[in-house]
């Protein structure tokens, strides 16, 4: 707003001083958010290590901090090899569809009160089409390195994906019917002012800890990371990539799972709210609890993949479409009979 | 009964709580790896490393051209030839190892009667290129000079047990 009203100063008409302000908003969002991607990363190999007792990369900068950025160059400068047989255009579009998703979704996750990039009142919508988009990426990805490993995988990752999406849709409508509204700073705001009235600790725990089920399945983490499955598949999709469209699909992914995370803070945990909203807490902005809240998820995230093993296919298939789906529906109808007629005996 | 307990474990994930507190156990647990470039572990003073020829006090070169350790070599690395030398003392004009052949078994040691053909405590020696791993008797020399200290350290502790 400053910065367009700046411009505005300078002559330019409104149309352009608000796009070009956008722009550069967009883009600070983007060079942070990717920062911060690299420390998640490095996050998430530190915590496996830990678990197993290792080390963890340690060698490049202090405590290895800057392990990320070196593995990022190194991508980056290396050769990439487009397989002969490869349907090259869309060989070269699918990581670049993965990692575009992934950066778009969090246009409407707000950071702080007031602190987002589209304050649209169909934010949960989007986020939905978004992520639902994902899918595209892998399959373009799987199908067009034409290997068969590639293939089985895109397959594999359409099934998975598509039955998860269809049980975190159901999850979020139940956080839908408790907040009323689409707007997800909205979702925020309902949740306030604090700990005890996240939905976190409210009938919606089940679809909290399914949330978190499905977010695994749809970030194709492990235990659920058979398009992965390293002995059966070799590398999922990413088999046929190298060089800098691995680095794309490999940023996308993390960044989804970030994604996830800010989502299920924002649905769950509150999300830039205090824990409870007295002095020493209320000090502190917004967006530190948003990241420790975010921080809290990746670690779990990150310790499933270091103790759960990985699934076998009919297993997901089965836990996806036969516990976790029925169980959603299931609360759909509980969480519109709460907000109906118990929420009113407490004066909600 | 027993049905209903195993569905209320699995509805109430009390096996994966159980997973991730066993595994922040050993989150907080000490390391089992070193931090290995700039800590190393304990070495035998038997441990086979890269080879080495070596000298007596004096200067003089030890290997006396016998080819025992040619000859036992399983691998068949060990290419050496001799002639004698013009103050008539048998002696090698070419000892080659072929490095990326070794196996390390440590043959060529036991068989040396001279204790001339050692393998020392270096373990860091790769290369960029294979052929800098053809190593010549000058090479294995000068391994021999480098590491002496560490060769007749080990070759004396390991004197009562052989």
């Amino acid at each position: 707003m400053f910065f367009t009203n700046w411009l505005q100063h300078q002559g330019l008409p409104y149309p352009w001083a608000w796009t070009i302000s956008q722009v550069v908003l967009i883009g600070v969002f983007e060079v942070v958010l990717l920062t911060s991607i690299a420390f998640f990363l490095l996050a998430d190999r530190k915590i496996w290590a830990a678990v197993q007792m290792r080390r963890g990369p340690n060698v490049v900068g202090v405590f290895g901090l800057l392990q990320t950025f070196a593995d990022a160059f190194k991508f980056l400068f290396k050769e990439p090899i487009v397989p002969a047989a490869a349907n090259k255009l869309i060989y070269l579009l699918a990581p670049l569809v993965t990692a575009t998703l992934a950066f778009a979704g969090w246009a409407v996750v707000p950071l702080d009160n007031g602190w987002v990039v589209a304050d649209i009142n169909v934010g949960v919508l989007y986020l939905f089409a978004v992520s639902s988009l994902g899918v595209y990426g892998i399959i373009m990805g799987g199908w067009a390195s034409n290997s068969k490993y590639g293939f089985l995988a895109a397959l594999r990752s359409a099934a998975q994906m598509v039955s998860y999406e269809v049980s975190i849709g159901f999850v979020i409508i139940t956080v839908l019917l408790f907040a009323g509204s689409l707007n997800l700073s909205a979702i925020v705001r309902a949740q306030g002012p604090n700990f005890w009235d996240w939905y976190l600790f409210s009938p919606l725990l089940p679809m909290a800890v399914i949330f978190f089920i499905s977010t695994l399945a749809e970030t194709q983490r492990p235990p659920f990371d058979l398009l992965e499955a390293e002995s059966e598949l070799v590398a999922g999709f990413m088999v046929e990539y190298s060089s800098t469209p691995f680095l794309l699909f490999f940023l996308g992914e993390y960044v989804n799972i970030v994604l996830l995370c800010a989502i299920m803070s924002v649905f769950f945990l509150g999300g830039w709210l205090p824990p409870v909203a007295v002095w020493p807490f209320t000090v502190v902005p917004g967006i530190i609890w948003f990241l420790i809240k975010i921080c809290f998820l990746f670690f779990l995230i990150a310790m499933v993949k270091a103790f759960v093993p990985r699934y076998r296919y009919d297993q997901l298939m089965r836990l996806g479409w036969k516990f976790i789906l029925p169980t959603s529906m299931a609360w759909v109808v509980i969480a519109a009979a709460w907000v109906q007629f118990v929420r009113p005996l407490f004066g909600g | 009964m027993a049905f209903l307990d195993r569905k209320a474990r699995q509805i109430f994930l009390v096996d994966m709580i159980k997973g991730f507190l066993v595994s922040m156990k050993y989150f907080f647990a000490p390391k089992a790896t070193i931090n290995y470039p700039f800590e190393k572990l304990p070495q035998s003073p038997r441990f086979r490393g890269e080879h080495a020829l070596r000298r007596y006090p004096n200067g003089e070169e030890r290997c006396i051209a016998c080819k025992l350790c040619e000859a036992i070599c399983p691998a068949q690395c060990i290419v050496i030839e001799a002639e004698p030398r013009e103050d008539g003392s048998r002696r090698t004009t070419r000892y080659d190892i072929d490095m990326t052949k070794c196996i390390y078994c440590g043959y060529c040691q036991e068989a040396c009667p001279v204790d001339a053909i050692v393998e020392g405590p270096n373990l860091e020696f790769s290369t960029e290129t294979r052929e800098e791993l053809f190593y010549d008797k000058a090479k294995l020399l000068a391994n021999g000079d480098r590491w002496e200290a560490a060769i007749a350290k080990n070759i004396e502790l390991d004197a009562p047990y052989r």
